[in-house]
């Protein structure tokens, strides 16, 4: 029952956020603050994850692809996976431990200092002024970052399929150029939308309630609330990434 | 709107949190043009009544009428109407720890999309030299004093003009001086800006000064509200006690009664009977107990009261009696079951002990001395005198127990 209330409570929240954003005055300054916030910060982040993960990919693939003398499609299985899953699913796991935690924490804080009351009386909506710029920068970013992940894996499987191990670079797109459909494409787009607004909600909604936990206050309620973003959006994202596959496939 | 015309009304309101009941069918008017302050024990309702002017707390019973209308009958737009007339300073300031102190004291215009960029420099530019804040503009809340930031709040308050500025213990963790400067700074801008201010303090007296009306809430409801110079009138215990908290407590440490308190054991004591059919009452006064306030200073005329209070204590214990402060220079000592003999031996071994006090030395004096001596009084007493009857009578057999003479070197 709590946990619906929860998911309830969030789902009126994020109604809120996204309808104050087309109120005027635009809030253009702290849109690009959260671009630079969620999307910018988050750049490095992403390349060295998504290098890694394509890197790993190629390798375990190659050695599995070996046995039974497939290798030569390395390169549309790495692109596969990470288009489809690992680009939007670890994108999504790497904001939210860079950017998802920070905002639950900033606002927590703004919370329990009166900060989030201070803005109400001074007849600032705090749900517009806080968290529609940032669900606006996470529709932009998120899917921007996972095409950064998706870029960087391949070229990271390429690395370990082509340069380290010997496949055919021809071979290596050719095949990848034949599995990957757009369709592939758009799939992990989505998911990456999907996510992005799961993520920011969950975190920024932890921060603005953080006064009506009833487990802690203060220092301790941000620090619980902190946690919960991360722990409930990490949760959530890999349960809507189940449920946005089976529709997708 | 007239004077006469309360700009911001509470009709019965109740506010609780739970099984507390914070406000219990308050009524109060705030007048515009006015200082207002609340003024109550800690936990006694006065930040709620503060937020639920501003609408961050809603009544669970009642009305607020702002302008005559009450607020929840107001439409959105009214409502973010009368938010825009109405701002809130903090008790902790609330300030924007991100921000530097020109974009805190900015955000109410910036946020509005109203009022252009250049306007808001000026208006923010006029509230930072009137509270001399120019050097912090480009410092953030934490790189600037506590004084600093309540000015920075204050600016931040003042900035879009309001008609109502609602303080929340402003003064609350200051030191005494700027404590003073916060409160003069808030009664200068009022008068300077002409806004309608409440002020929820502890700084009794103090706020008392600055303010046109008071109200007094305990437990949840408004035991007192009018004028601060009607305040002494009122019959309500707790509001002498708030009057007098200073000297209360100065009591209170040195085991006095204070005057009301005086009246009421006696009284109480007198009708019961337990005081017999006479009894002894020894007035002790500290003459020129004003000019050595003023002259020596308010620590040397506490020690010499605290000073006689303790011998009194040292040879009346064990005796049934009430010992009490009736005015600032005077101790009344009234001794059940005692006679005049007894009374007057005691009052001349009181006279031994003071012979010997740090106090009644020249050198104790360094740079101001006042000339003082303290008196003793011994009269009879049935308990159908009053306490008034007994302390004049007592004030007209004073004689002289101790004296010191300052000579050359009295001011």
């Amino acid at each position: 029952m709590k946990v619906l209330q929860e998911l309830g409570g969030m789902f009126v929240f994020f109604l809120q956020g996204v309808a104050l954003v087309f109120s005027f005055p635009l809030q253009l300054r702290k849109f690009l603050e959260q671009i630079y916030f969620i999307g910018v910060k988050s750049v490095f982040v992403i390349l060295l994850v998504g290098l890694f993960a394509g890197m790993v990919l190629g390798l375990q693939g190659y050695y599995t692809l070996v046995k039974f003398g497939s290798e030569g499609v390395l390169g549309g299985v790495v692109a596969l996976s990470i288009i489809r899953e690992l680009g939007p699913v670890l994108t999504a796991i790497m904001v939210i431990g860079r950017a998802g935690s920070a905002m639950a924490a900033e606002i927590g804080i703004m919370r329990i200092t009166e900060q989030i009351d201070a803005l109400y009386t001074m007849a600032i909506n705090p749900v517009r002024y806080l968290f529609s710029p940032r669900i606006v920068a996470a529709l932009v970013c998120f899917p921007l970052l996972t095409a950064l992940f998706d870029v960087i894996g391949i070229i990271g499987g390429y690395l370990t399929g082509v340069v380290l191990l010997g496949i055919n670079s021809g071979i290596y797109m050719s095949r990848l150029e034949n599995l990957v459909g757009l369709t592939d494409v758009m799939g992990g787009f989505y998911k990456s939308i999907a996510f992005g607004i799961v993520v920011v909600t969950i975190c920024c909604y932890q921060g603005f309630y953080v006064h009506t936990r009833k487990e802690g206050f203060g220092a301790k309620g941000v620090s619980l609330a902190t946690t919960s973003a991360v722990v409930m959006s990490s949760v959530l994202v890999l349960i809507t990434d189940y449920v946005l596959t089976s529709f997708l496939l | 709107m007239t004077m006469n015309t309360p700009l911001i009304q509470f009709q019965n309101v109740s506010k609780r949190f739970g099984d507390k009941v914070v406000l219990d069918n308050v009524d109060l008017s705030i007048y515009p043009g006015e200082v207002t302050s609340l003024v109550g024990m800690s936990g006694s309702g006065k930040s709620v009544t503060l937020k639920l002017i501003i609408g961050l707390l809603k009544p669970d019973k009642g009305d607020i009428l702002f302008n005559g209308k009450p607020v929840r009958e107001m439409n959105s737009r009214e409502r973010k109407e009368m938010k825009l007339l109405v701002n809130f300073m903090f008790q902790n300031n609330a300030l924007f720890d991100s921000m530097n102190v020109f974009d805190n004291i900015a955000l109410p215009l910036s946020e509005k999309g109203r009022v252009s960029r250049e306007e808001i420099k000026t208006r923010v530019a006029d509230k930072v030299e009137l509270l001399d804040l120019q050097d912090t503009m480009e410092k953030y809340p934490s790189q600037i004093s506590g004084g600093m930031q309540k000015r920075v709040a204050l600016a931040r308050a003042l900035v879009n003009d309001p008609q109502v500025v609602l303080f929340d213990e402003p003064t609350t963790g200051l030191d005494p001086t700027r404590k003073n400067s916060v409160l003069s700074m808030i009664t200068h801008n009022q008068k300077d800006f002409g806004f309608t201010a409440v002020l929820v303090s502890h700084d009794v007296p103090d706020v008392f000064y600055i303010s046109n009306r008071v109200a007094i809430i305990e437990e949840g409801k408004i035991i007192y509200q009018g004028a601060p110079e009607e305040l002494e009138q009122s019959e309500h215990e707790l509001v002498h006690e708030f009057i007098n908290s200073q000297s209360s407590l100065e009591n209170e440490v040195m085991g006095l009664e204070n005057p009301r308190g005086l009246d009421t054991t006696y009284r109480y004591a007198a009708n019961n009977g337990e005081l017999g059919n006479r009894f002894v009452a020894v007035l002790y006064t500290v003459q020129n107990f004003s000019r050595i306030q003023e002259i020596v200073g308010i620590l040397m005329a506490h020690n010499i009261i605290a000073t006689l209070s303790r011998i009194l204590n040292n040879h009346i214990s064990g005796e049934s009696i009430i010992l009490g402060r009736c005015s600032d220079d005077r101790i009344l000592c009234i001794l059940s079951e005692s006679d005049m003999d007894r009374a007057k031996n005691m009052v001349s071994n009181i006279s031994e002990d003071l012979q010997s006090q740090d106090f009644l030395r020249q050198s104790k004096y360094i740079k101001k001395c006042m000339d003082f001596s303290i008196t003793a009084g011994i009269v009879e007493g049935s308990p159908d005198h009053s306490l008034y009857d007994l302390i004049e009578k007592a004030g007209n057999q004073e004689k002289e127990l101790v004296r010191l003479r300052c000579g050359d070197q009295q001011e």
